[in-house]
């Protein structure tokens, strides 16, 4: 494996409480508590979990969107939470992310062409007609004809619209693309030509990708290593294949026995799990899983469960093992 | 350098046909449907060439006095009637409709320019910044606002230019509240997070995404202000803070005539259906220009 893009460390997120007459901190919403992980170069990392799980409060403090409350972002050499505001809008040039909703996520009074430039303007790349053919190349990249350039977004589809929201983060050449839930707003049809595109692009660039989804069969599709998370943080890391066919962690096997099967005839136990998930303000003591777990023992209520190495490169923080 | 993908979509035709309609052209469509609208355009159109041409049209000069012709009723040589000092009212009004129009264009743009300068910081920046503009809002408004331009122009004297001054002041919190909510939720929008995520300077955020992005409520609240800034103008006059005798200025000309209202009404009468035309004139078009902004501000 190549050298590691991407390291965090302990990475923490408590979202304050604020209440009464003064606004004083009665708790915190700890959205994300104490992840750790690396990406090696032209890997893609995919993130599942439930919803309020923290993969995309993850995904967006790794651009520091939303300020850590504590834990390290090395990024290529660099730690990112230690950079000033003005290093900080230089590094980004290099993570570029490409969101959900690819209706809010372009604005409607720019064309299509401005929006995909405005990255090289912003870093100061190349000059006004080397920008101009780029944007024509970029939008034919993403499967877009060049003289989409003077439309505006509401004269597309979703799809489309996510090709260009592509275009914008490739226009950077960055190094490391955050891919925040890219097709879960995009009908099914659609979503297997943008993760295509997404593919096809990481060939051609060899770009590295965290790739951040809720549905599990795009992530096995799409990713070379899986993180389950769970209430803030990771139970389980491993390379894809290995994964999906043999889960480790309890939470992990439930929710790999949700996914259907397209066979009408196929019978499988289906894990279901008891209660919802907790509150992130008032998790469960030990491990956060205990209250659910199928295979909870008493001393899961007390001990934290430690991400460790069962064998190479596979990670489950679980007292089973 | 660059290869085109294989998967390409299949392009939908009815999009291609279609040619990128610039917003306005949706918004006039819109707009042009609203017959009450559009009188209140022609109105404010009417009142605008009223200003730049009564130095051709108004029939007389507005201080030329003839005292053998005082309060006169209106008649085919003066078709307002003249007043005390046997001026022509029609010309009056004609002049005094530049110095509305002027007071209130002035005075709104001050508005806007140091509300949504204020109310951007505000939205923008929250947490002090936010603390210490709102509640510069919140003083400035808990005074009734004609109250609070009489204490300004007490404060710097009365005259022309210092009441449009305490009018700009009167109307800063008004922009800047709206501006400030407006930032507030478009600072959330997906596409200024991406804007930031590009690297982006915060002003360029401020100046390329946000404030393009907050036009429409500044336009159609900056329309009906300018209404209220010539009612306010017009009330200043009136009670002798505002236009000083013998400038032509509506308010002004009512108060200078309001001994006269019994045995010439015509002295009063006009300047105060000039001052409500224009008024309604813009009350008129601001309200459909937020019907016409507005479906647009949905999507």
């Amino acid at each position: 494996m190549g050298e590691s893009l991407l390291k965090v460390n302990d990475l923490k997120k408590h979202f304050p409480i604020e209440g009464g007459v003064l606004g004083r901190t009665l708790g915190h919403v700890k959205a994300v508590d104490g992840v750790s992980f690396a990406i090696e170069k032209g890997e893609t990392l995919g993130l599942v979990g439930e919803s309020g799980c923290g993969k995309s409060t993850t995904g967006r403090m790794l651009l520091r969107l939303i300020e850590p409350s504590a834990g390290r972002i090395v990024f290529a050499g660099k730690d990112m939470t230690k950079l000033a505001k003005s290093e900080l809008r230089e590094l980004r040039k290099d993570i570029q992310m490409i969101f959900q909703d690819p209706f809010a996520s372009l604005n409607p009074r720019h064309t299509v062409g401005r929006i995909i430039e405005e990255p090289m303007i912003v870093h100061k790349l190349g000059g006004k007609k080397e920008r101009k053919k780029r944007v024509r190349e970029l939008l034919e990249v993403v499967g877009l004809s060049s003289y989409h350039a003077k439309r505006y977004p509401h004269q597309f589809s979703g799809g489309q619209r996510q090709r260009i929201g592509i275009a914008r983060a490739l226009a950077v050449k960055p190094k490391l693309i955050v891919a925040d839930e890219p097709v879960s707003a995009l009908d099914v049809s659609v979503q297997s030509q943008v993760l295509n595109l997404l593919q096809d692009l990481q060939e051609q660039f060899g770009l590295t990708f965290l790739f951040i989804a809720h549905d599990l069969s795009v992530v096995r599709h799409f990713s070379d290593r899986v993180g389950v998370m769970y209430l803030g943080r990771i139970v389980e890391l491993g390379a894809s294949k290995e994964l999906y066919e043999d889960p480790k962690h309890p939470y992990t096997q439930a929710l790999l026995s949700a996914v259907p099967v397209p066979d009408p005839n196929y019978q499988n136990e289906k894990i279901i799990l008891s209660g919802d998930v907790p509150s992130p303000s008032n998790p469960p003591s030990g491990c956060t899983f205990h209250n659910r777990c199928p295979m909870a023992m008493d001393h899961c209520k007390t001990k934290v469960p430690e991400l460790k190495e069962l064998e190479d490169g596979r990670l489950t923080a679980c007292h089973l093992y | 350098m660059l290869e085109t993908a294989t998967n390409k979509p299949p392009v939908d035709p009815q999009i291609e046909e279609e040619k990128s309609t610039p917003l306005f052209s949706e918004v006039w469509k819109s707009f042009r449907k609203n017959k009450l609208a559009l009188i209140g355009a022609l109105i404010v159109i009417f009142l605008i060439l009223l200003a730049f041409t009564a130095s051709f049209f108004a029939p007389e000069g507005i201080n030329e006095q003839k005292l053998s012709m005082r309060l006169q009723p209106p008649s085919a040589d003066h078709w307002f009637g003249t007043d005390d000092f046997g001026r022509d009212i029609l010309s009056r009004v004609m002049y005094g409709a530049r110095i509305s129009l002027r007071v209130g264009f002035i005075a709104v743009m001050g508005s806007i320019i140091i509300g949504t300068l204020l109310g951007i910081l505000a939205g923008y920046y929250g947490k002090v910044v936010d603390m210490i503009i709102s509640r510069i809002f919140d003083i400035l408004l808990a005074f009734p606002s004609i109250l609070l331009a009489i204490a300004i122009v007490a404060i710097l004297g009365p005259s022309l230019r210092n009441a449009l001054i305490a009018i700009a002041i009167v109307n800063v919190p008004n922009f800047g509240r709206l501006i400030r909510s407006k930032v507030l939720s478009l600072k959330e929008e997906e596409y200024v997070v991406a804007a930031k995520s590009i690297g982006m300077k915060d002003s360029r955020i401020l100046f390329h995404h946000i404030l393009p992005n907050s036009l429409a409520p500044i336009i159609v609240q900056g329309t009906l202000s300018i209404a209220t800034a010539i009612l306010e103008a017009a009330a200043l006059g009136f009670l002798g803070m505002g236009a000083q005798a013998p400038e032509p200025e509506w308010g002004r000309m009512l108060s200078d005539s309001r001994e006269y209202i019994q045995d010439a009404p015509w002295t009063v009468i006009f300047p105060g259906v000039a001052i409500m035309l224009t008024v309604l004139g813009f009350n008129l078009l601001g309200d459909g220009l937020r019907d016409a902004l507005d479906p647009r501000m949905k999507h």
